[in-house]
């Protein structure tokens, strides 16, 4: 049994198998790397993974459980949390008020007690916002601790959201195109937190990436995929020098 | 220009961040409690009624300041604890017993309704309130047994422990604590998680529900605490006009109610507050100038329905964030002042939203 395993997932849209029977597994503690061209499935297979969307075929397995069939709000609750493509943060709310909402797995308190406030909340919050703050040191936000989101560059808003995803305190971390978007400077100091986020805080991370200076650093495993298919897997080197991914990312440029 | 030095997290959580918000909301506090002594029974009336329309769009707030769903139907809550609260007292419940009871009446009707509705979104959503209104204005005119049906029904001023409450003055006390008990609990549903998973459903469900937010968990219990507050506000209003009949709670109240929240700035306690002030002080212009106009233009009968759908379009177009916001901005300059940047509160839309899901 290993720790994360998808089985034979497949998904159409309409004609388009945008994934088609697409399998692999990733131990604990691993930084595992899907890459491919844009359209090739990636997101699809991670909104599966996140019960967005229902998979026509296949299973997800998290440390031997089936997660199929969970509600998208439990997904978290299980243990696995996220970041988006295209950054989905709540723009009318602080930093801190989003890494807080990155707690809520973690809220005990009854919704009657939260109305009336009462000690017991008062300390519940104090102690949500503590990890928050460790969040905050972590990766360097202090800075902007109060600001609304609408209000933040996007290399800020990246960091943020993913540490939203640390605040869930999740033991694997989906992270969608973490580098996209970002300078080289900034791209390089992802690398590093990806490196402490598996060394220091033990989580597991599955990843999609296009930057292949950043699969190489911090990938121990790497996927590649086209059309909904798997072409080649291993370590970085071996998916990059594999012919049919050659083929596939010159095909995807034509 | 202010500079805040944190030293305790507990900073975060209270209500008066810094030494300015007690003096402000303290100075704020002794002038409500205040004006009764400085008024006449006509301008008392006109603060009462703010109040109360303060109440209503606070509930109003909950749902479509905090999570986005735009109720145009929430006059219908009002309905139902203005009526609850009337017919309780008929039926020789005491006052302080009928008006939770009304209050609570409305929230379980809001909940029971925000059951289907929280799986619709945007307009459907909007079209559906309006019907749930339009089917509690007919059940009023219907229900003649318990409303009065088109003939009304005559609500006595409140009784206190053996007490009549007949003054206009002794009224706006009992309101007043009551709107400020309401902001209280406002407030603590906005620093708590359950507010926190509002705000976040009003802006991403998606990355709500990946955080493990039940997104239909929360929309149901901003309905019932949103018809709750809204219903409490139309026990109050009960006896404010004394006399209730089914044309009272119309679309145009609902309309009134989110031009409030809308003109007052969405999402904040602030803005239901702002709005109530704003609406009270236009009615009282517009009845006032009714007097002025030629009566061909005066006497219109869709005039006020017409101005305030032409002031909300405004609103919308070109201060979204509402009179606060337009006032955030403005302290923000003179706090600032000469340093203040044109663009401070430009948002910024430098990213592609275009492969967003749902
Ligand atoms: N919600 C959707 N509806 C229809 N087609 C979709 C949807 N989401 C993704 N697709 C299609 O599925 C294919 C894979 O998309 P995606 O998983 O986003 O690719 P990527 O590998 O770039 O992340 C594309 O052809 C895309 O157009
Ligand atoms: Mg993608």
């Amino acid at each position: 049994m290993s720790f994360f395993e998808i089985e034979n997932l497949s998904l159409s849209f309409g004609g388009v198998k945008a994934v088609d029977g697409v399998n692999f597994a990733m131990e604990k503690g691993e930084v595992f790397t899907i890459v491919g061209p844009n359209g090739a499935g990636k997101s699809t297979i991670f909104n599966m993974i996140s019960s967005f969307y229902a998979p026509d075929e296949g299973h997800i397995r998290f440390k031997g459980e089936d997660i199929t069939e969970a509600r998208a709000d439990a997904i978290a609750r299980i243990g696995i949390a996220r970041t988006f493509q295209n950054i989905e943060l709540f723009e009318h709310s602080t930093l801190l008020q989003n890494l807080l909402i990155g707690r809520e797995i973690h809220n005990r308190v009854p919704v009657l007690r939260q109305l009336i406030f009462d000690p017991g909340v008062r300390r519940a919050e104090l102690e949500h916002r503590r990890k928050v703050e460790d969040v905050i040191d972590f990766l360097e936000l202090a800075h902007y601790r109060d600001e609304r989101i609408a209000n933040l560059p996007y290399g800020v808003r990246k960091k943020i959201e993913l540490g939203r995803a640390l605040c869930v305190e999740p033991e694997l971390l989906l992270l969608d195109e973490p580098a996209s978007g970002l300078n080289p400077e900034e791209t390089e100091d992802m690398g590093f937190w990806i490196d402490d986020i598996k060394n220091d805080l033990g989580i597991s991370v599955l990843m999609i990436e296009h930057d292949m200076s950043l699969v190489n650093e911090v990938s121990d495993r790497v996927l590649a995929l086209n059309n909904g298919c798997v072409i080649a897997e291993g370590s970085a080197q071996e998916v990059q020098n594999h012919p049919d991914v050659v083929a596939a990312y010159l095909g995807g440029a034509a | 220009m202010r500079v805040l030095f944190k030293t305790d997290y507990n900073q975060d959580i209270k209500f008066a961040k810094h030494s300015g918000y007690v003096f402000w909301y303290g100075l704020l506090l002794a002038g409500v409690f205040l004006a009764p002594m400085a008024l006449d029974t006509y301008w008392i009336n006109e603060l009462t009624r703010v109040l109360i329309y303060a109440l209503a769009g606070l509930g109003l707030m909950v749902v479509t300041g905090f999570t986005g769903q735009v109720s145009l139907g929430h006059a219908a809550f009002m309905a139902i604890g203005a009526y609850t609260h009337a017919f309780l007292l008929t039926q020789g419940v005491p006052f302080f017993v009928s008006l939770p009871i009304a209050a609570l009446t409305s929230g379980v009707v809001g909940l029971l309704i925000a059951i289907p509705a929280s799986r619709m979104t945007g307009l459907y959503l909007t079209i559906a309130s309006l019907a749930f209104a339009i089917v509690v204005e007919d059940v009023v005119i219907h229900w003649e047994g318990v409303t009065g049906g088109n003939r009304g029904m005559a609500v006595d001023p409140p009784m206190l422990f053996g007490y009549e409450i007949f003054e206009a003055w002794e009224y706006y006390y009992i309101v007043l604590v009551l709107l400020i008990m309401s902001i209280i609990l406002v407030l603590n549903v906005l620093r708590s998680p359950l507010g926190r998973s509002m705000l976040a459903v009003r802006d991403s469900e998606i990355s709500a529900e990946s955080l493990g937010i039940r997104v239909a968990r929360t929309k149901v219990l901003a309905f019932l605490i949103s018809a709750a507050l809204t219903g409490l506000a139309g026990g109050l209003f009960a006896h404010f006009i004394q006399f209730l009949s089914p044309e009272t709670f119309g679309i145009l109240l609902s309309i009134q109610l989110l031009l409030m929240i809308v003109v007052g700035g969405l999402g904040t306690v602030h803005g239901a507050i702002y709005g109530a002030v704003l609406i009270g002080f236009l009615e009282a212009t517009i009845s006032i100038m009714k007097d002025w106009l030629p009566p061909a233009i005066g006497n219109q009968p869709g005039l006020e329905p017409g101005l305030f759908g032409v002031i909300l379009v405004l609103f919308i177009i070109f201060e979204p964030e509402g009179v606060y916001g337009r006032w955030l901005k403005f302290r923000t300059f003179l706090e600032n002042f000469p340093f203040y940047r044109r663009n401070t509160f430009k948002r910024q839309r430098s990213y592609l939203k275009t492969e967003r899901m749902r």
